[in-house]
């Protein structure tokens, strides 16, 4: 290997203009959300495209000025930062509002910005008719940012606001026809899947930050459990500083997380890999729950359910979101922690299983879906599933490699769907497809050139980035199991060839033979006065073309910088580059094997890629074939189990979704029983008290009162007569009490 | 052979002050009520003078006393009978049991 580098702490150098890139989107929805539907009033749909657009230009133009920046420089320097303001801080934490650029995160900002952009252009053909055109640039535009701030964020904090922010614009996104309650409730799926996932994260998050808890004892940083001593400890009173200057203790900034981790020398990597928590290490708590999170965004068994109902938000929404950036996240989040995950056996074969099984899981539910947009689906799911084998087992940069050319790729695959949805006049049904070739020429060959990348033939990207996926796997020793890399490896094959014969099967049915869309045509496209129903299809419009030809041409030429070592004896420009991102990535063991032996898997990767593109071209080109309706009739129930997506659906809907609602259930009648029967207890006897009460005070209290009061009356009453006024009287009362008290005098003495 | 004593002189200022009482009550005219009062002073100016020469003669306290309540009199039977005019033009009579305007 190469020597390794940035394995020491790193520094990073501030660029005080980061900030752009996340603010001209935010800009473009804040003026959209604000102004936009008078804009569209007025100005007319261009200038709410204008904007949106011009945001991401921008924002493209800054993000391109970052890399090529830090391109210009030495590895070791490849680590900006751009700190915007001070979120809060609390003892000696600190938590910036902060960007962070290294060149893992910079990969992602550039395909987010890149590819955001061109489904941006994309968009103004697709969504040319839609009546709340401003509304759907606001979300996506919302969208980037958010995705910018997830991969952007210096820290936790940060990163979690964009964690969150996609999934709120996803769900927007999602259900943009939320009229249609099957789509408002696919966006509600969407959110609340995600929701679980999210928690997971936090969970992991949390533990993170309570393991790095500490104190300065005998010259070493050593454990302290609980928080509350944390709490106590504040700033002043331990110098948290390792030899080498790291500062240690909880932190939420990824840099500062890295270099106490990552730096053997700080003693934090050894420490961590003693601690435990409840007999299990805290490490593999940490990447597992972490990965719940990474399951939910990213579409993962068991949290992948959500992805495939997505489909039912616009096409460009698919293509940004549910295929290059937003369902990536997850894959980020591990690559980004790789020094946590190197340090877990235990974690990285979970994520690495979790990985395998999923590809090829959704890769046969791909198998026989009529609907286009669900075959991509489950196609994003399976090979999602690929980019977690990659990092699972330790080959971060194959994963994220993968990822990158994913984006081009499945974002041209799912953009062409959206082409020959719109050729069809709304047709998603490939049953309805079909000789579209004719038609639709560029649309066509873009399909074509994309489907040759995923199913892995060596001229296009999809081969390099997928086959060393799967070479690593094969040689990892990282993993906590003996054995189960190779295991990963024979699941992974197994689900490239699925890939292969999927993808190439719905380009043959869309694409090869006759129109069959005007027998019986009227599906359930929603209502958009499209003009010509039942007509010819169409080729689509330019804005949507060139941005096909420029993601196909991205994905064959993403091949350069993959380039495997076997082939050119160095490694590749990628792995390169992400270098000083991953330390952890020369740390991950692989068997090594001779040259030989890696022509050899190369050559069965694309053995397999040929198979699946024979049999789909026996079984479906030129819709002729009739083996597909037989072998269907012979395995109809094998078929209709796969068909119906192994009824995970209505699995989950019997025991999650049913579970859940029973709890609710559940909690009512408490409520409304137990609790309420309390609540009105409590309040009859307040009232009975209330009655007694007032009986005390009405006949007891009252009645003393009055009759105080009827005594003076009477009294007056008879003492009136007294005062008659006559001199002579007077007199004689006052004569009488004179002799009275005489008579009182002397008798008393 | 009987000297005359205190007692002599307390009896006769006791029965003058038991006639002005009598006068006072029983008295409808609002003029004979006034010499009842009369009466009743002088009662009380025949015991300060008895009191004077008997219990402490080398003193004048008592005549004093008697003097200021004579110049009373002269002062009260003036306001009184001003009084008793003024009773007389509101009711045209002088009969205290015709004046009953406090009862009640």
């Amino acid at each position: 290997m190469h020597a390794p580098i940035a394995s020491g702490p790193v520094h990073a150098a501030t660029v005080s203009w980061l900030f752009l890139i996340p603010l001209f989107p935010l800009l473009g929805a804040a003026i959209n959300a604000l102004a936009g539907a008078a804009i569209q009033k007025r100005w007319g749909k261009r200038a709410n495209h204008a904007i949106a657009i011009g945001a991401m230009v921008l924002s493209c133009v800054v993000a391109e000025i970052a890399f090529w920046t830090m391109m210009s420089r030495p590895a070791e320097g490849r680590f900006f930062e751009n700190t915007v303001w001070t979120m809060w801080q609390s003892g000696g934490l600190i938590v910036n509002l902060g960007f962070f650029l290294d060149p893992l995160s910079m990969t992602m900002t550039m395909i987010v910005t890149h590819v955001s952009m061109v489904i941006h252009v994309y968009s103004v053909g697709y969504m040319a008719e839609e009546p709340a055109y401003w509304r759907f640039f606001f979300w996506l535009n919302l969208f980037v940012f958010s995705m910018l701030l997830l991969v952007m964020g210096s820290n936790f904090a940060a990163m979690f606001f964009g964690w969150e922010g996609v999934g709120l614009c996803s769900w927007g996104l999602i259900g943009h026809w939320y009229q249609d309650l099957e789509k408002a409730k696919a966006a509600m799926k969407a959110f609340v899947v995600n929701r679980i996932g999210d928690f997971g994260f936090i969970v992991g998050l949390f533990i993170l930050f309570w393991s790095l808890s500490g104190v300065w004892a005998n010259d070493r940083y050593v454990p302290e459990r609980g928080l509350s001593g944390h709490v106590k400890g504040t700033v002043s009173d331990a110098p948290r500083v390792a030899p080498g200057g790291v500062k240690l203790g909880p932190t939420l900034d990824f840099r500062e997380l890295r270099n106490q981790v990552a730096d053997e020398s700080t003693g934090m990597a050894e420490r961590l890999r003693g601690m435990s928590l409840w007999g299990i290490p805290v490490l593999a708590l940490i990447g597992i729950f972490m990965f719940i999170g990474a399951t939910g965004k990213s579409a993962q068994i068991p949290l992948y359910v959500w992805l495939p109902d997505a489909m039912a938000g616009p096409t460009p929404v698919s293509a940004l979101i549910h295929a290059a950036t937003m369902v990536t996240a997850g894959v980020y989040l591990v690559a980004r922690l790789n020094f946590i995950y190197a340090l877990s056996p235990h974690a990285m074969t979970v994520v690495a299983v979790t990985g395998a099984v999923t590809a090829l899981f959704s890769a046969t539910i791909g198998f026989f879906q009529y609907d286009i947009k669900k075959v991509l689906a489950y196609s994003t799911v399976s090979q999602l599933g690929f980019m977690f084998i990659g990092v699972g087992v330790g080959a971060y940069w194959a994963g994220i490699y993968h990822l990158m050319t994913h984006a081009f790729f499945k974002a041209c695959l799912f953009l062409g769907s959206g082409s020959v949805i719109m050729a069809c006049h709304h047709e998603q049904d490939m049953r309805k497809m079909g000789g579209l070739a004719k038609y639709t020429p560029i649309t066509r060959w873009t399909y074509l050139v994309a489907c040759i990348t995923i199913a892995g033939f060596p001229i296009a990207s999809g081969f390099y980035s997928k086959d060393e996926i799967l070479w690593k796997a094969w040689t990892a020793q990282g993993l906590a199991v003996p054995g189960i890399g190779q295991v990963i490896y024979v699941i992974g094959a197994i689900a490239a060839l699925g890939t292969s014969f999927y993808m190439f099967r719905s380009y043959y049915m869309t694409f090869s033979g006759e129109y069959r869309g005007n027998q019986g045509h009227g599906g359930d496209h929603h209502d958009d006065a499209h003009g010509h129903h039942g007509g010819e299809p169409h080729e689509s419009p330019r804005t949507m073309t060139w941005v096909l030809i420029a993601l196909a041409a991205a994905s064959v030429l993403a091949s350069f910088v993959g380039l495997p070592m076997a082939w050119t004896g160095k490694a590749p420009l990628f792995e390169h580059w992400l270098e000083p991102a991953l330390p952890a990535q020369a740390r991950v063991p692989f068997a090594h094997a001779s040259h030989a032996t890696e022509y050899l898997f190369q050559g069965i990767g694309v053995g397999v890629a040929l198979l699946g593109w024979l049999v789909a071209r026996l079984l479906y080109k030129d819709g002729k074939s009739a083996i597909p309706a037989r072998l269907k009739a012979f395995f109809a129930v094998e078929w209709a189990i796969v068909y119906n997506k192994y009824y995970i659906d209505e699995i989950y809907d019997a025991t999650v979704v049913r579970g859940s609602v029973a709890l609710g259930r559940i909690a009512y009648w408490i409520d409304q029983n137990i609790i309420d029967g309390l609540v009105n207890f409590f309040g009859w006897l307040g009232r009975s008290v209330g009655y007694i009460d007032a009986a005390i005070d009405k006949y007891v209290v009252d009645g003393a009162v009055n009759a105080v009061a009827d005594a003076t009356i009477g009294g007056g009453r008879v003492l009136r007569r007294v005062q008659s006024g006559q001199i002579n009287t007077y007199l004689f009362g006052a004569l009488g009490g004179a002799i009275v008290f005489v008579i009182v005098q002397y008798v008393i003495r | 052979m009987l000297s005359i004593g205190l007692p002599h002189f307390l009896v006769v200022g006791a029965a003058l002050f038991a006639l002005g009482i009598v006068t006072v009550v029983t008295r409808r005219n609002a003029v004979g009520i006034l010499m009842g009062v009369e009466l009743i002073l002088n009662a009380a100016n025949v015991n300060f003078v008895a009191f004077n020469h008997y219990v402490d003669p080398a003193r004048l306290t008592g005549q004093v006393f008697s003097i200021f309540v004579i110049v009373l009199a002269a002062a009260e039977a003036a306001v009184g009978l001003a009084i008793v005019l003024a009773i007389y033009q509101t009711f045209r009579t002088i009969d205290v049991a015709e004046t009953d305007l406090l009862r009640e």
